[in-house]
């Protein structure tokens, strides 16, 4: 009979993501809510030795592989293992990150498995025994409640990355961990050819706990460097509006909204941009946002907590020497 | 070469979303669609690949009837022919069930190389394309920004978290689409374009031309679905600084620091 919480976690480079302890959080939350166990399945190169440490998190047993083959993620390999893993397992509900790597697994693994998964959660709860979650669509404009048809199991739920609370760790307590006795497929369809890291080892926004963004209002790529400053001294990021990125300032990547990334920071700071309804739409659930606008009937004003009506060429120098004042004082 | 772009049509991003008095859907009424920006771009990356290596581009939808426009968009763009699987047995599928009725029909089609977005802007499920990959058996590149074919493989650059990938496949296989309209610009309709698409071919099936069962898909085999629906929070506008920029900056520290205690 299915039975407990079981959580896929995502190692990289010699260490857990961070992604990895919020389900583990999350997974505790849901299995003690069910009154049941937490497992975790943990697959990488040199995953082992660092496995008892997700019991920080609260999680009970680890099933681990570790082979050297399984140092970046890729579907032929990690899918047939996992999938197995599960079926063994039998978990009630199975939780995964929703980072790039884990929307790809989930959704192959729910299609293998012909189980039900719902994408990018920010919410889940159990009720009655069973799991209900709340996920955005259009990028935010609004939310859906979604629950597994009886008997469909397991039910399966991506968690947005920044979003589920990590709890403090624990470090009295380690995790029992099992080596699982699995045989990796051989020649794969499919390689990663090269892996290049970003210059600085940017923080992307979707993970950021502070972000600097920059629209129309910046008038040129070269301006830029002003909100570079300011999210270094923060240690947060910087992004753009589609404007921006539409008139080649800055790369894609940076681009937040309906047709680009959705960011849930801790703090964002929206400087010359307007709040298009795409651009809203992708950080309005940020948890605390700023403004500086020129205009003071710009719509972003009616979503910011504080609005600054300036010149932003004015304000954002003295802004960043107040807070490099702030910062070489405490 | 066949290419398959699989599209899905959508509300504009622009659109103002609001909930159906069902509590668990959103008003239709009024609504522009469009071709989802994602599947657009891979609508752009395969007539990119027709012009350089010669290739048939063929544009597959599951979807009511409206989605023809969505097709005929798309042909009117380059491509060459177009198929809806419209069904109301469909309707209530959950991804699983979307990625059968798109599987189904790929299977009955000869493919080289089957395309879409990462994600289609209205319910973000980030599912069907991958799942579809599952399906049938064949490797998934995701969030291409870039792509290239060289001997007889497929490859594409994607972002990371903090890094950049390059991943290749061999054929058949599935490439889903990132990046943004800055990347991919995709082409827009030509007047002759639009003439030229009337009359290609757009074949409208139902389950059964694909060889699937009504109880495969629809509300009946969904194994998760959407209960109730509500709007995001209302924000509140805040604070409004007052002063000179000096004094503005100054409080809004002040503010950041204290108060919300962020930095």
């Amino acid at each position: 009979m299915a039975q407990g919480v079981c959580v896929i976690t995502e190692f990289r480079d010699g260490a857990f993501r961070r992604v990895s302890f919020e389900v583990a959080s999350e997974g505790r939350k849901l299995a003690d809510a069910l009154g049941e166990g937490l497992t975790a399945v943990a697959l990488g190169a040199g995953v082992e030795a660092a496995a008892p440490d997700l019991g920080n998190y609260g999680v009970d047993k680890v099933y681990v592989v570790d082979d050297a083959r399984l140092k970046d993620y890729l579907a032929e390999l990690y899918v047939p293992v996992v999938a197995d893993l599960l079926q063994n397992l039998s978990p009630k509900v199975v939780l995964v990150p929703a980072s790039v790597d884990g929307k790809d697994l989930s959704a192959r693994l729910a299609a293998r498995l012909g189980a039900g998964l719902a994408t990018d959660c920010t919410q889940l709860k159990v009720e009655a025994g069973a799991l209900k979650v709340r996920r955005p669509l259009y990028a935010g404009k609004a939310f859906a409640w979604y629950e597994w048809a009886p008997g469909a199991l397991p039910q399966m739920a991506s968690c947005r990355p920044n979003v589920m609370d990590c709890r403090i760790p624990d470090p009295s307590k380690k995790a029992a961990v099992e080596k699982a006795a699995v045989s990796l497929p051989g020649a794969t369809k499919s390689q990663v050819l090269a892996m290049q890291k970003d210059v600085k080892g940017k923080i992307d926004l979707t993970e950021a706990q502070i972000i600097v963004s920059g629209g129309r209002g910046m008038k040129g790529a070269e301006n830029y460097a002003m909100l570079e400053e300011l999210a270094n001294i923060l240690g947060g990021t910087v992004g753009a509006s589609r404007a921006a990125v539409d008139a080649g300032w800055r790369p894609h990547s940076d681009q937040v909204g309906q047709t680009g990334k959705v960011v849930t920071p801790n703090l964002y700071i929206a400087c010359g941009i307007s709040g298009a309804i795409q651009h809203m739409a992708g950080m309005g659930s940020s948890k605390f946002i700023v403004a500086v606008n020129r205009d003071p009937e710009a719509p972003i004003f009616t979503k910011a907590d504080y609005g600054v009506v300036e010149d932003l060429f004015q304000f954002l120098p003295v802004f960043t020497e107040e807070v490099r004042k702030l910062k070489s004082t405490c | 070469m066949n290419v398959v772009v699989l599209l899905k049509q959508v509300p504009d991003t622009e659109t103002v979303i609001r909930i159906e008095a069902d509590g668990k859907s959103i008003v239709t009424k009024e609504i522009k669609w469009i071709i989802n920006p994602y599947d657009e771009y891979a609508v752009e990356a395969a007539l990119r690949l027709k012009e350089k290596k010669g290739a048939t581009v063929i544009i597959l939808s599951v979807g009511p009837q409206r989605a023809v426009e969505a097709i005929r968009t798309a042909l009117a763009m380059g491509a060459d022919r177009g198929m809806l699987v419209d069904d109301p047995a469909a309707e209530g599928s959950d991804a699983l069930g979307k990625a059968r009725v798109l599987a189904a029909a790929l299977s009955a089609t000869a493919f080289d190389l089957i395309l879409c977005g990462h994600r289609a802007v209205d319910d973000d499920e980030n599912q069907v394309g991958i799942m579809v990959a599952e399906l049938l058996g064949v490797p998934h590149l995701a969030l291409a920004v870039a792509l290239e074919m060289e001997d007889g493989k497929v490859k594409i650059d994607r972002p990371v978290e903090g890094a950049k990938v390059t991943l290749q496949a061999a054929l058949p296989a599935m490439v889903t689409f990132g990046g943004s309209h800055a990347v991919w610009n995709p082409r827009y309709a030509s007047l002759p374009g639009i003439m030229k698409a009337k009359k290609k071919p757009l074949d409208v099936r139902k389950l059964a031309d694909v060889g699937l069962a009504a109880e495969q898909v629809g509300a009946g085999a969904a194994k998760v679905k959407v209960t109730a629906m509500e709007m995001p929070p209302q924000r509140k506008a805040g604070r409004v600084l007052q002063g000179d920029a000096a004094a503005k900056a100054k409080e809004l520290v002040r503010l950041l620091h204290d108060e919300a205690k962020l930095i």
